[in-house]
């Protein structure tokens, strides 16, 4: 149990800036996600954590001691890799046993330790075997017994499903969830998968293009997304993004596909004509005789539920997720419900509460 | 696959085998006659099992001109093991350094060991009996292994070993606490073992087969080798007793024979294995 501080964190290679100043604290016990696109900077924040690199500038605190210039080994985390990283000569018990050998902890503590960890993790039957004789799912379970065995102030896991199927990989993600709330333990969890993020996090931290963009619960993040990106990153279908511009004194918003519609949560601050982004999640859209025609473009049936994709005239895709799976017209009549409408400033990208305008 | 026989193939096989079979096992039932009997020219394919004292006799007494063969495979032994090993240890530690360690002048360091690849034995060969010379290590073992330690080709053959290590193995090791000595002797060295078995192999045979540097830097009889023994058995003052020869030459084949069949199978995956 720890926290974890981050002040201001910049890192650069060279002349290429990777990382804008990440500011974040992690509760103790917590299980913090850093979700984004690749590139975003997201494993160089979780290195810089784990002092496998350095930062350009700011500061690191886990249990309010700075580590900035500590290495690795003294920071007391553990890391999980995407790729395992086992060591391949080694048994399974020499994996997970090899940090704490090092730590030169008795051989009695070590084995009660591995015992443990290979219980909690059912690999009790595997621990003489090999890397190269374990299976994907089995790999990944040494991975994270290694780090449990260390019993650390952090966890640091980077894309750890991401080399798994997927069958697998919600197996395991759930695993993960389990094992942390049980453990206790403060985590960072690094991944560009939106499902792992939503489901694994206490809370999330978006990153795009090495800027933090939202750091919120995982709901919040859904319902209320900060800007237009992480709109259209945080949920599958992702969000229709229309464009439009205030009206009616900010109280509506005039789409150009022809609707206009009265904002439900009230006005919006600003001149009419303001260029707007209005996000409506495919979920949301209804059907409804007196709604707007969208010719029909894909369908894609998810057993569950069917995915449409339709063209407007003007050329913009809209998707809509419906419940029943018997799409048959060529065309859908379609309704925007006010009160699930987002609404961005078209220019900043930003998200617009309502407010006196 | 079909289960037949593939008799070209077969034929064209041993025919290979035949061809590098035949010099040696001449050579092995020569060894059994008497000398007078090979200057006739009375050379049989057959070993005369009576003749087999001579192995017993080259080992304890040696030929004339040449000391005792017990003692040269014992010199040849110690010298070609102090050189592949040397050579190894060197060039693991000096590839070690120019992959995993950011040093200034890392990639001069590189170039300068790579460039030494242009420069063999032969060529610094007058220079480097002048600086034995002057360290006083002729007439000495340490004066016939330590130049030929220094090797650029071993350090080369790690280095590419070493750079196919995923990172990510090199960042769990060091956030399991373990430094540099640790990871290469845990971690690295277990990881390239079949490289190194392999590296091993040709290191010996090449310390084994060393003729020129030994030859010219030492003289002492005790310092001999198997292959200048064999050189010196040849063409003395009083007739050169074949059979004696040929034994010597049986025996200095064994020791690198063994080396290579107990180590064939590690030898062969770490030519062949480039995958971590």
């Amino acid at each position: 149990m720890a926290t974890l501080i981050l002040d201001d964190i910049r890192k650069s290679f060279g002349k290429t800036a990777v990382l804008h100043g990440v500011d974040l604290a992690l509760h103790s016990g917590e299980m913090l996600v850093i979700v984004g696109a690749s590139g975003c900077g997201k494993s160089t924040l979780l290195r810089l954590v784990a002092g496998l690199e350095e930062p350009t500038s700011g500061r690191i605190l886990i249990d309010d001691t700075d580590v900035t210039n500590r290495d690795p080994s003294q920071r007391d985390i553990a890391m999980v890799f995407q790729n395992y990283a086992l060591y391949p000569h080694m048994s399974v018990f020499d994996n997970m046993a090899y940090g704490l050998r090092i730590r030169k902890l008795s051989d009695a503590e070590i084995k009660r330790r591995v015992d443990e960890a290979a219980g909690l993790l059912e690999l009790g039957h595997l621990l003489d075997r090999k890397p190269a004789q374990l299976s994907g799912g089995q790999r990944q379970r040494v991975a994270m017994g290694r780090a449990i065995v260390r019993e650390p102030k952090l966890f640091l896991f980077d894309e750890p499903l991401s080399n798994l199927d997927a069958t697998l990989r919600v197996t395991m993600r759930a695993e993960i969830r389990r094992l942390q709330r049980r453990m206790g333990v403060t985590s960072l969890y690094v991944t560009h998968d939106q499902v792992e993020a939503m489901t694994l996090g206490d809370r999330l931290l978006v990153l795009h293009k090495g800027v933090p963009v939202q750091l919120a619960t995982p709901m919040e993040v859904f319902h209320r997304p900060a800007n237009t990106y992480v709109a259209g990153f945080i949920g599958a279908p992702a969000m229709n993004l229309l464009a439009g511009k205030l009206a009616q004194g900010g109280r509506a918003v005039a789409l150009e596909i022809g609707e206009t519609i009265v904002f439900a949560d009230g006005p919006r601050a600003g001149a009419d004509g303001m260029a707007l982004t209005i996000g409506i999640r495919p979920e949301h859209l209804r059907l409804a005789d007196d709604g707007f025609t969208l010719p029909v473009d894909l369908v894609e049936p998810l057993g569950s539920e069917t995915v449409v994709i339709g063209k407007l005239e003007s050329g913009t895709l809209l998707t809509i997720k419906l419940a029943h799976s018997h799409v048959t017209d060529s065309f859908l009549r379609v309704r925007i419900p006010p009160e699930h409408l987002h609404v961005f400033d078209a220019g900043s990208g930003l998200r617009l509460e309502p407010g006196a305008g | 696959m079909t289960r037949r026989i593939d008799w070209p193939a077969h034929i064209i096989l041993s025919l290979g085998v035949a061809l590098f079979v035949l010099p040696i096992w001449l050579v092995l039932s020569g060894s059994t006659l008497t000398a007078a009997e090979i200057s006739r020219g009375e050379l049989s394919l057959i070993p005369r099992l009576s003749g087999l004292g001579v192995y017993a006799s080259v080992l304890r007494d040696g030929s004339p001109g040449a000391g005792p063969v017990w003692r040269m495979l014992l010199v040849s032994g110690a010298m070609a093991l102090t050189i592949a090993v040397g050579k190894i240890v060197i060039s693991i530690l000096s590839a070690y350094a120019i992959t995993f360690f950011r040093f200034p002048f890392r990639m001069a360091a590189f170039w300068t060991i790579f460039i030494t690849l242009m420069l063999p034995v032969e060529v610094r060969i007058i220079p480097t009996y002048s600086v034995m010379s002057d360290l006083g290590l002729i007439n000495t073992f340490p004066g016939m292994t330590i130049p030929l330690i220094a090797s650029a080709t071993a350090t080369l053959l790690f280095r590419q070993t070493f750079l196919v290590v995923p990172d990510e193995l090199v960042e769990a090791a060091r956030m399991d606490g373990a430094g540099p000595w640790r990871f290469l002797k845990d971690i690295l060295i277990p990881v390239s073992s079949s490289n190194l078995a392999a590296l091993f192999v040709i290191l010996f045979v090449y310390g084994w087969n060393q003729y020129l540097w030994p030859l010219l830097v030492a003289t002492t009889p005790e310092l001999d080798t198997i292959v200048i023994g064999i050189v010196k058995m040849i063409g003395t003052e009083t007739a050169t007793e074949w059979n004696r020869v040929m034994a010597t030459a049986v025996l200095a084949l064994l020791p690198p024979v063994a080396v290579v069949v107990s180590m064939q199978r590690w030898f062969v995956r770490g030519l062949t294995d480039g995958e971590k």
